[in-house]
């Protein structure tokens, strides 16, 4: 009882730190846009004013208060892929407009320019501390990181390679939901990417689904709520409806704190919650108890 | 409806002069025989060209036959069942066993209410995650004793709301979508009024999807999409010509296998003959697949979804 006692004063000092992150969680502001033009951005979490590039080089924390700040899908290959590793697939495929939605041709091309991506997603194929595994990326600045017809597709390839070659499968999410200006075959690309983790499934084959900040619609009512385990990250908004649609139908404010990781996993809907620096060693664990290659 | 007006007119017409010649006992069948071909051909021009938008008012309209209307007309020994054996039961989900044409089934599908009391209770067909696992009990229930599965859709989409969220609606919804790509037995959906979205999509896997002639189907509704992207929800008809939600465009994407002809005027206008178009369709379709091995079926559903959304490869 004595060393307990001791070891209970010990860790006194650590409360005062824990209270502090604690009441910095729960409000969740509008994040600022961090690939827009400037070197300095103001951190909604601490209200500083922060060097860009100390965020970047801080996988894309507040070097301050360690406030979360949307990763591209090339910093998430870069988070979770050992260096020199990732083979890209498919970066060549692109939309071919099925409905001629107008405006959509220019928004495509604003978004090319703005991500130098071709498409919402990358896909390939990498190692996670040597073990090789198929992973795509979505990328929240290419519209939204909504899911038209090449992002379903190159999430059913990269599901697919997982079933030829008998690699786990990752998909990093991160999605306003289906894309509109691809009508009915955004929709489809929901039933398509299903179906393919039902094959995935069938061959006994780990489907790791890590939503991250945001996710919502068609993306979390498909792929990314049907990992075998699924692990997301502090503070991330994991929902079908987004808050504004709830708040609208039921004509009141939403709890605080509804919809985010947290929450999300006391209602029993994500298994784990990583930290961003312990992302990459947390997917591997998870893999290296589930599955020999 | 707006686009009817034309037709009212008429029917006033009609209903004026049978009054007249009742209480005057003056004999004007000629006239209003006259006016009654007269209607039908207006039904005839009216119909023919309705735009999107406005098949999206036929799609919602509240005379539209709903699931346990299709249910009462074509399903003999029909027994509803109930819940999802996990939480409750979704009364915007009907679902059930029953014979069509002495062929079993297991039934499902969206329901909608007629009136306030009725739509409040059935959350105006829009279900909640319970709904979804309610389905797909049933649907393993088929699997299990090798029914084929008729889906029903009509909804204007999964309910948003607090305990939707907090049971999974996203999961549930997702559940559904795979497990019905892996379903060992047949599935044939229809989208008989509004397919809206993954509340759709959710009932929506299925070696034969159907649709209504004047249903529509959509990643969104007009309303939504027109108050995203063209930040003005009074730009819905744009949005409805825009999105490409009717059964025949949908065919024309190779999203939906074939379209069920609607009576003249719509579902609404002769229940029980839409009733009929339906079944025959659905006995038909039945037919096609019901001789195929479990392995040739799932194979087949699985190839007519992943083709799906073709893409451009830059080379």
């Amino acid at each position: 009882m004595g060393i307990f006692s001791i070891n209970k004063k010990k860790y006194a000092t650590l409360k005062i730190e824990k209270k502090k992150v604690e009441k910095k969680v729960e409000p969740k502001k509008t994040e600022p846009n961090i690939t827009g033009s400037g070197l300095w951005v103001k951190c909604p979490g601490c209200n500083e004013i922060i060097y860009k590039s100390d965020i970047k080089k801080n996988k894309m924390k507040c070097p301050n208060c360690d406030n979360y700040f949307k990763m591209s899908g090339k910093q998430r290959i870069e988070l979770l892929i050992d260096k020199d590793t990732f083979e890209e697939f498919d970066m060549d495929l692109f939309t071919k407009d099925p409905l001629k939605f107008p405006d959509y041709a220019e928004k495509i091309e604003n978004a090319e320019i703005k991500t130098k991506l071709k498409e919402g997603v990358i896909s390939g194929v990498g190692k996670m501390f040597g073990m090789e595994v198929s992973i795509a990326a979505m990328d929240f600045f290419f519209l939204g990181g909504s899911m038209g017809t090449v992002v379903g597709e190159k999430i059913t390839r990269t599901i697919e390679r997982g079933i030829e070659r008998k690699i786990p499968v990752i998909v990093v999410a991160t999605s306003g939901g289906a894309r509109m200006h691809e009508g009915i075959l955004s929709l489809m690309q929901m039933a398509k990417t299903s179906a393919a983790l039902d094959r995935l499934r069938e061959k006994g084959i780990p489907f790791i689904s890590v939503p991250v900040d945001p996710t919502t619609g068609g993306v979390t009512a498909s792929f990314a709520m049907l990992g075998d385990i699924i692990i997301s990250e502090p503070k991330a908004l994991i929902g079908f409806a987004g808050p504004r649609v709830i708040e609208q139908t039921i004509k009141q404010k939403l709890p605080e704190g509804f919809q985010l990781s947290e929450f999300v996993q006391e209602c029993g809907m994500v298994d784990i919650i990583a930290k961003r620096e312990e992302l990459k060693k947390t997917i591997h664990r998870v893999l290296d108890n589930l599955f020999e290659i | 409806m707006e686009f009817e007006k034309k037709l009212k007119d008429i029917e006033i017409k009609i209903e004026e002069l049978k009054e007249f010649s009742k209480e005057k006992e003056i004999d004007l069948s000629i006239e209003i025989e006259k006016l009654e071909i007269e209607k039908e051909k207006i039904l005839v021009e009216i119909y023919k060209n309705l735009s999107s938008w406005e098949k999206v008012s036929v799609a919602r309209h509240p005379k539209r036959p709903y699931t346990l209307d299709y249910i009462e007309q074509i399903v003999e020994d029909f027994e509803e069942l109930h819940g999802d054996r996990l939480f409750k039961d979704d009364p915007a989900i009907v679902g059930g066993i029953g014979k069509i044409e002495g062929n079993r089934f297991v039934i499902i599908g969206h329901q909608k209410g007629r009136d306030m009391e009725s739509n409040i209770y059935r959350n105006f067909g829009m279900a909640n995650p319970e709904g979804y696992r309610k389905a797909l009990r049933l649907m393993k229930l088929a699997e299990r004793f090798k029914l084929p599965v008729l889906t029903l859709i009509d909804t204007a989409g999964a309910y948003p709301g607090i305990d939707a969220e907090k049971h999974g609606q996203g999961e549930a919804i997702a559940r559904n979508l795979m497990e019905m790509a892996g379903l060992s037995t047949p599935i044939i959906a229809v989208v008989i009024g509004e397919g809206g979205s993954g509340g759709a999509l959710a009932l929506g896997v299925a070696d034969r999807v159907f649709m209504l002639e004047n249903s529509v189907y959509s990643v969104i509704s007009p309303e939504g999409c027109a108050a995203i992207l063209y930040k003005d929800a009074a730009r819905a008809q744009q949005a409805a010509n825009d999105l490409k939600i009717s059964a025949d465009q949908l065919k024309k994407l190779g999203v939906i296998d074939d379209i069920i002809v609607e009576p003249l005027g719509g579902a609404h206008r002769d229940h029980e003959m839409m009733a009929s178009n339906l079944k025959t369709k659905v006995l038909e379709a039945y037919k096609e697949i019901k001789d195929l091995t479990i392995i040739e079926l799932k194979d087949k559903r699985y190839e007519k979804f992943r083709k799906m959304g073709e893409v451009n490869q830059e080379v």
